[in-house]
């Protein structure tokens, strides 16, 4: 449960599908025009998936359904890629690092 | 009263909201018909380069270092016939307050908008200049929001573009997300009417002003270190902002002899609005996807007229591909000890073959770098492509297939560039142009714009206009 003054992230559909009228892709026209955006939540108590109201890091209030309570991002450096190494050693290889070059 | 909200009643009010997001009017430099007065509106600014310089430096933008790419240069002459292989050089934009070539935009446009009194800014991108216009508001002591493209429709997004966000937010920006579709546009003007920020596009004259700079300290670089000109410069394409501004920078630095090349990464074939595509680009800017509308027809962003308007300045258009640019990210964090982001590294992609046609005295200098971190390195972009089904792997990178493979060179040797027809560009770009005219004949001030506006002369735009069957 997520309570007034903690910082959230809601999520709302700006456009459903059918409200779509720019000129679209087909795969396109079939989806939402989706938002996600972070504030303050202004609700006493709100569960997950709830319809809610948040201030916004500008201060713009802004509504939609409650989707993380303390987000956080995971985006990384990756998985392994053991392409990267082929690339360094053929480099070095050509390039001749620590030798006569 | 409440204004109401929807869709077609903002896209209705759209002239007025980006005529007070900017406090300029557009309509003061139109003709009625297809010419307008771009250096009007350039001068429209009021600031001189020097000016613009001085704003920069205040904010810890402009004079990066030119460093010059020794092992890079060395390897591109191992494939270069005898006497062959231009020394590379690359300005070290990512040494800029946020990290890329951005913040020069970004710090003309938001010290303007400070000038006239606005509370805040918003811009409109999912790339670096985001986080250039959240640092430079908060060195101005203003809010910003920024509104990004970033997601598909099962809320999955770019590792680079969510970078971009966390960096926004970690400069006290707020980020409004979205998913794939060109009503960004429309989201971006309903806030900003509802806020009454100033609008940073990336393509008012501000944002343009910004980049003069750049062109300028290339020359101004080189004429201290080499006592010449560059003879070649290679700018990243995507909006046209950095082709255009360097180009000018380098014209009013008096180097008017200098090649200048814009190079994309080709991503013929998918389609920029569409959903399932979206993730299938392992790259998110700099490609051919922006590069190639925006040179063809710039008047499509979120200002009336675009000031960037690369078909004016660009001696070469020159693509490159996916696989050359990431292959490029690591030989320069492995060659050059520079670990940077693969973005700006398109330019020195196409560089790397292009140095081999100029003689080894000659000075070739890549604009930027930019810079890197969680998400935003070939490392996560690989990997985000591979867990999308995009095959990765060695071979001629003329077998790459945007959309399905990332081709990493075999060898060095392989690195091309495919030339653009700019002939097929400009007659593109005098087409779109025409619906402007309103069905009357086009107008000898018109002629002469297009003839500007495609870097071709009269004879060429009327032979154009003789091929569509336009009246003149």
């Amino acid at each position: 449960m997520a309570k007034k003054g903690e910082w959230v992230r809601i999520h709302k559909v700006v456009l459903a599908a059918a409200d779509r009228t720019a000129k679209l892709p087909d795969d396109t026209k079939k989806v939402d025009f989706e938002m996600w955006v972070k504030g303050t939540l202004q609700n006493e108590t709100a569960e997950i998936g709830d319809e809610v109201t948040i201030i916004t890091a500008t201060g713009r209030e802004e509504t939609g359904k409650l989707l993380e309570v303390n987000p956080y991002y995971t985006h990384s450096y990756g998985k392994f890629v053991p392409e990267i190494i082929d690339i360094d050693k053929k480099l070095r290889e050509i390039m001749q690092f620590g030798g006569e070059n | 009263m409440k204004l109401a909200k929807d869709y077609d009643s903002v896209m209705g009010r759209s002239a007025d909201i980006m005529k007070a997001s900017l406090g300029l009017d557009f309509n003061d430099f139109e003709s009625g018909s297809v010419a307008f007065d771009y250096e009007g509106l350039m001068k429209a600014t009021g600031y001189t380069i020097e000016e613009v310089d001085k704003i920069q430096s205040r904010t810890g933008v402009g004079h990066t270092q030119l460093l010059e790419l020794r092992n890079i240069t060395k390897l591109a002459r191992k494939y270069a016939k005898p006497g062959y292989g231009a020394r590379i050089f690359a300005k070290d934009e990512a040494a800029n307050a946020s990290g890329s070539f951005k913040d020069r935009r970004a710090a003309c446009a938001v010290a303007h908008a400070k000038k006239l009194g606005y509370k805040g800014v918003i811009a409109a991108t999912s790339g670096n200049y985001g986080a250039a216009v959240a640092s430079q508001a908060a060195m101005q002591g203003m809010k910003c929001i920024i509104v990004q493209e970033c997601y598909d429709s099962h809320g999955v997004g770019q590792p680079e573009i969510v970078e971009k966000a966390r960096k926004c937010e970690a400069l006290g920006a707020e980020v409004i997300q979205l998913t794939v579709g060109p009503e960004l546009f429309y989201e971006h003007l309903s806030v900003m009417e509802d806020s009454g920020y100033f609008n940073a596009s990336l393509y008012s004259p501000f944002g343009i002003a910004g980049v003069e700079t750049l062109g300028y300290e290339i020359a101004m670089d080189c004429r201290e270190k080499f006592g010449k000109d560059p003879d070649m410069v290679v700018c990243t394409q995507a909006g046209g902002g950095m082709v255009t501004g360097t180009a000018r920078g380098l014209i009013k630095a008096g180097a008017t002899d200098t090649t200048v090349v814009a190079a994309s990464i080709d991503l013929t074939g998918l389609h920029m609005a569409s959903d399932e595509q979206f993730n299938k680009k392992s790259c998110t800017t700099g490609h051919t996807g922006f590069g190639v509308p925006h040179a063809t027809n710039p008047d499509t962003g979120d200002v009336p007229r675009s000031a960037a308007r690369p078909l004016r300045y660009m001696d070469r258009y020159v693509t490159t591909t996916q696989g050359e640019v990431m292959y490029m990210t690591e030989m320069l964090a492995n060659l050059e000890g520079l670990e940077r982001g693969p973005a700006g590294n398109t330019a020195l992609a196409a560089a790397f073959a292009l140095a081999q046609e100029l003689p080894e005295d000659a000075i070739l200098v890549v604009t930027e770098t930019e810079y890197t971190g969680a998400g935003k390195h070939i490392q996560p972009q690989l990997d985000f492509a591979r867990d999308n089904g995009i095959e990765i792997v060695f071979g001629d990178p003329k077998d790459d297939v945007p959309g399905k493979n990332i081709v990493l060179p075999s060898d060095p040797g392989l690195f091309r560039v495919k030339d653009m027809d700019l002939d097929k560009l400009r007659k593109s770009l005098i087409k779109r142009s025409v619906p402007r005219a309103n069905g009357k004949k086009l107008t000898a001030e018109d002629i002469a714009f297009l003839a500007a506006d495609t870097r071709s002369d009269e004879a060429f735009v009327k032979a154009a206009l003789d091929e569509l069957g336009v009246e003149y």
